[in-house]
């Protein structure tokens, strides 16, 4: 997925624009793929539900269930899907490559966050920060140190 | 909107006393050439953020309600934290004091012990150094008060994760013209436009920069802090604008660690909104602490005529 990425960035705006609303549908393909990879690392089966209208909101929404830290990628699928809905708005507008590139970054930046969790399950676990306020066991923590 | 906030009780938390000192240095002057009051809280201690709030988050709340009591004895109703992680940690503590019991209780014993009364919700107003600037100054004060137009720098503006997240301890914010946005964040766009920079689009203004995993996974950090630095630069970005010192810290660190590590070298410069502001105002590059960053901005500065 990375090097379609690069392709991305890397090919002529000509090509880009030829075939733009393809091309942000793959984008958003791409985030599904991620975090489909996510779920499945986790035992769990990706869903075909939508939300707002898209699958990848849905499996976000899926992922981070139970996992508030998860959250830290909300804007970026959110982000993708802005980029998405921008192309296949108005294939021909003026800035619709610059849309596809700006939606590829934000692909990468959801691959490279998704991949340092699957190392790494507390990526995202600071900024988040909800997890005190949703899980119990946190709670539990209080009466041990006070 | 403007008016608001010109005298606030100041919190800069650790980090601005450390890593962060160039924010710190940056706000005060800021603050001072724009005619506006800080008064540091006495006495005041960590937010608890990071360790603390992993470890025992009600202790969390009650680290961040003391300093919100000692800004109330101060007799401030606004406490001003630059901090995204300290902003974000006294905005939580009052969240939990609002709306957890256990947190009160926890609270409330622990200032028995401590001998000071109990904060309760509400008495004071947490806002950010964002919400600082444009409340009590706004863009029109700002463009009156200009004397070194940003004209001509590209500004990506990154606001990291803490500013807006989780949504439910920002009730201000996401109220339509006028109010900050969660979801597309604008007040340091708004600011640094007012300075006469010119914002680039960005997409990653609020993508996580790994920033709390720079030292057990460094390797994920840097990738991340990679692409929000290659991505500025596709977007045409002289200069990163930050508003938090673990994200400012984590950018410049890791685009170093970037280049030695995986061999990829970025030019985008890093620099605190209150710094490029600052230079806006005509305060020198030395009053806002710029040779206190990693990422040497001198050069990119002189290019553009600013300093």
């Amino acid at each position: 997925m990375s090097e379609r990425i690069d392709w991305f960035l890397d090919a002529p705006d000509g090509i880009l624009a030829a075939d733009a609303p393809e091309l942000a549908d793959e984008l958003l393909a791409i985030g599904e793929a991620v975090l489909e990879r996510w779920l499945v690392a986790h035992d769990r089966e990706p869903t075909d539900a939508q939300v707002e209208g898209f699958r990848l909101l849905a499996l976000h929404r899926q992922a981070a269930k139970g996992d508030p830290s998860f959250n830290a990628c909300r804007e970026s699928c959110r982000e993708l899907v802005y980029h998405r809905n921008l192309v296949k708005d108005d294939p021909s507008a003026e800035d619709v490559v610059r849309n596809l590139r700006f939606g590829a970054m934000v692909a990468r930046h959801l691959i490279l966050f998704i991949g340092g969790k699957l190392e790494n399950s507390g990526l995202g676990e600071f900024c988040c920060s909800s997890r005190p306020l949703r899980q119990d066991e946190t709670a539990q923590g209080s009466a041990r140190h006070l | 909107m403007t008016g608001k906030h010109k005298k606030v009780a100041y919190y800069p938390g650790c980090a601005l006393e450390g890593t962060g000192h160039a924010y710190n240095r940056s706000t005060k002057a800021v603050g001072k050439a724009l005619d506006l009051d800080l008064v540091e809280l006495k006495n005041w201690n960590c937010c608890g953020a990071m360790e603390v709030k992993n470890i025992d988050p009600k202790l969390q709340t009650y680290l961040s309600a003391r300093n919100l009591t000692i800004a109330e004895d101060m007799g401030f109703d606004t406490v001003m934290a630059p901090c995204n992680g300290c902003y974000h940690n006294l905005k939580k503590a009052e969240y939990d004091l609002a709306n957890d019991e256990g947190s009160r209780e926890v609270t409330e014993r622990l200032s028995s012990k401590a001998g000071h009364k109990t904060y309760e919700a509400g008495k004071v107003e947490t806002i950010h150094a964002l919400d600082w600037i444009k409340d009590s100054i706004g863009e029109e004060g700002i463009k009156a008060r200009v004397k070194n137009s940003l004209k001509g720098l590209k500004v990506a503006n990154y606001y990291g994760c803490m500013y807006t997240r989780p949504r439910h301890i920002f009730p201000e914010k996401d109220k339509g013209p006028g109010s900050e946005s969660t979801l597309q964040p604008h007040f340091m766009d708004d600011i640094l436009a007012a300075a006469g920079a010119e914002n680039v689009d960005y997409p990653l203004k609020t993508a996580c920069c790994g920033g709390a995993h720079t030292l057990s996974d460094s390797d994920t950090s840097t990738k991340l802090v990679l692409n929000l630095l290659t991505t500025a630069e596709a977007c045409g970005a002289d200069v990163i604008a930050t508003e938090c010192p673990t994200c400012h810290t984590g950018l410049e660190m890791h685009q170093v660690r970037a280049e030695k590590v995986l061999g990829r070298k970025t030019s985008v410069k890093i620099l605190y909104f209150t710094q490029l502001l600052g230079i806006a105002l005509g305060l020198s590059q030395r009053q806002v602490g710029v040779q206190e960053n990693f990422s040497d901005a001198t050069d990119l500065l002189h290019e553009k005529g600013l300093v």
